[in-house]
């Protein structure tokens, strides 16, 4: 009969209008601006740079190699290298950018920057709101605008920044071992050539031992669990 | 330099006349680019007579951004989130499009993990494609707003998936050259588990709103057919090519990714007409829920990437591949060329919803004005994916 498929549409309509008052899954309209849905861990938008501790000059994890800047798709990052060296977050004396902007009228929140840094120095940030009055260059953000602090990054993402700064610490870690080993290492060739020179058998054991009975204590009570600003030495690869 | 000009010319211009027209004369009319049924920036110049279409000619290159250039001109990298922009209702699959050749180009292997979550988000993707699409040809059809609310509804719940999967709903960038770029935070396997087993129901929903309706078999049966001997010579594929009975389908020609260990059939049509199209979709719908269901059985945790396959500096031996997937509106190739530097030499993308255009002006001849529109819908174009 002509006119049934109809009904039967319109029964489904009616189910759905009336199903809107009781099914939450029929009703998933968020009144935006005063609602909002939590914003998952994983969300992504527009990059940021790290910074450790309180000053965003002194912390500021980004050492000017210029990946991003060479990696970026749109091209919408911009650095200028500076002419000095500034302790880095290792205390490793490394350049710093004097520049650094990023045109966020042009960016993509590809990601593609964070994952080539090799220093965990630029992330996602999640603030999407970003409107603005001025016409020309107010989405053009500098250098200041752009450092946030390692804080704000583990209220944004919890989870990542959590095993961002367990693998600096670990880094941190391996490169203090390293450092430790490479000292024993030149210790013992000094003992055996002072050996092979001296004749005497038991000194390089216990010169030996000493030092890696503190090296435990001592790395574990450097390596930070929330900032990786007080370890000694560098763990990341070094910028080319 | 306006296309206009030449179309006019090409189509014999009747001679202007003041008021009444002649019997069997034909009137121009230009359709678009800024008209809602066009589905973005697309113009097309319709001759009529009367009501009937006596020639169409589609005009466009509106959204034309440079997308195959720009790749030549970044890392192999770097045109993976350009990829998302082709087809953007689709991000997921131009990215396993793009990262499949690639990996051909440079023999990567994929881990097992991120070849049952390419398939997973490729469904998916499949999924929210015809959900829309559906709901934008009912709105072609004048059934304003309710189908389509009602797909993006559905649709809405995939794209927060992908959303917490990857940190963007519809540019998703997600996938890496051997693998993808990270795992799914806890609970997202049970949450996608928990959307496809609702799924079925917004399909019977959806069914009876179309299946029975005498308004949509009136509007789709019989207008806008397709031959397969055309569909073929005109290399038509995907849904469209299937809704005129042509078993073809890459994900069983090729079998890329893990498509062989996944049972599932291959709907087909029988007389090409609109009807068919919008009812294989449906169809296939169903079909990728099988699948999905399988892959969730299946997957098991391990390595999401391959490790050895560099970020920075990456390298492909010269060459040439071309990758080709199934997605959601057709063949979805890439081709590309190594010189053996960092970028490629040659990057060519073959967009079904291009290649599927160029019937358009054989599906619509002899019909009403107001069958152009649900042919358009139903040919399931992206302008951003048809101009590159």
């Amino acid at each position: 009969m002509i006119g049934t498929g109809i009904l039967k549409g319109m029964a489904v309509t009616a189910r759905n209008f009336v199903g809107s008052y009781f099914d939450k899954e029929r009703l998933i309209t968020v009144q935006y601006p005063e609602e909002r849905d939590p914003l998952p861990e994983n969300y992504r938008n527009f990059p940021f740079l790290l910074y450790d501790g309180e000053d965003q000059h002194a912390g500021l994890r980004c050492v000017a190699c210029k990946i991003c800047e060479k990696e970026c798709p749109p091209q919408c990052i911009y650095i200028v290298k500076s002419e000095d060296k500034k302790p880095d977050y290792m205390g490793k004396p490394q350049f710093y950018p004097k520049v650094f902007d990023i045109d966020i009228s042009v960016c993509m929140s590809c990601q593609i920057c964070v994952e080539v840094c090799p220093f965990e120095a630029i992330k996602m940030d999640k603030d999407f709101e970003l409107s603005k009055r001025e016409r020309f260059d107010a989405l053009l953000l500098r250098k200041d605008e752009l450092s946030k602090s390692n804080e704000y990054y583990h209220k944004i993402h919890p989870i990542e920044a959590a095993a961002v700064d367990k693998n600096l610490a670990d880094a941190a870690a391996a490169a203090e071992a390293k450092k430790k080993a490479a000292a024993e290492a030149a210790a013992k060739a000094a003992a055996a050539k002072a050996a092979s020179v001296g004749g005497a058998g038991s000194v390089p054991g216990n010169l030996t031992a000493s030092p890696k009975a503190e090296t435990p204590g001592s790395t574990s009570a450097r390596a930070p669990t929330n900032s990786p600003a007080s370890s000694g030495s560098s763990s990341t690869p070094a910028s080319s | 330099m306006s296309p206009t000009v030449e179309t006019l010319e090409a189509m014999e211009r009747p001679p202007v006349t003041m008021g009444s027209r002649i019997e069997g004369e034909l009137l121009e009319v230009s359709m678009g680019p800024q008209h809602p049924s066009t589905h973005g920036v697309f113009r097309m110049n319709v001759a009529l007579e009367g009501e009937i279409v006596r020639k169409l000619k589609p005009v466009f290159g509106y959204l034309h951004r440079n997308h195959e250039k720009i790749g030549e001109n970044t890392s192999y990298l770097g045109s993976m989130p350009y990829t998302d922009r082709l087809d953007y209702f689709c991000s997921m699959t131009n990215n396993w499009a793009y990262a499949l050749s690639v990996e051909k180009l440079a023999g990567i292997e994929v881990p097992e993990r991120a070849q049952y979550l390419r398939v997973i988000l490729a469904e998916l993707t499949r999924l929210q494609n015809h959900a829309s699409l559906l709901g934008f040809l009912l709105n072609d059809m004048g059934a304003w707003g309710t189908p389509l609310m009602y797909a993006f509804r559905e649709r809405e719940k995939i794209l927060d998936l992908f959303e917490s999967l990857s940190g963007s709903r519809m540019m998703c960038d997600y996938m890496r050259f051997g693998g993808c770029r990270c795992d799914t935070p806890p609970g997202w396997m049970e949450q996608a588990k928990k959307i496809v087993d609702r799924f079925p129901r917004f399909i019977h929903e959806l069914e009876q709103l179309v299946v029975g309706n005498e308004i949509v078999i009136g509007r789709t049966q019989n207008v806008g057919v397709l031959s397969p001997e055309l569909a073929i010579n005109a290399g038509i594929t995907g849904p469209m090519l299937r809704a005129c009975g042509v078993n073809y389908d890459i994900r069983k020609v090729d079998g890329y990714g893990f498509y062989p260990r996944f049972k599932f059939r291959i709907p087909l049509g029988e007389h090409g007409d609109t009807y068919d199209r919008l009812m294989l979709r449906v169809l296939e719908m169903r079909e990728s829920l099988s699948i999905l269901q399988q892959a969730f059985a299946q997957i098991q945790p391990g390595p999401i990437v391959n490790p050895k396959v560099k970020i920075r500096a990456f390298r492909p031996p010269a060459g040439e591949a071309y990758g080709r997937i199934e997605g959601p509106k057709g063949e979805l190739g890439f081709y590309l060329i190594s010189d053996g530097g960092p970028n490629p030499y040659r990057y060519r993308v073959r967009p079904p919803s291009f290649i599927n255009l160029t019937v358009l002006e054989d599906l619509c001849l002899g019909h009403t004005v107001a069958d152009v529109m649900v042919i358009l819908g139903s040919v399931d174009i992206v302008m951003g994916e048809v101009d590159r």
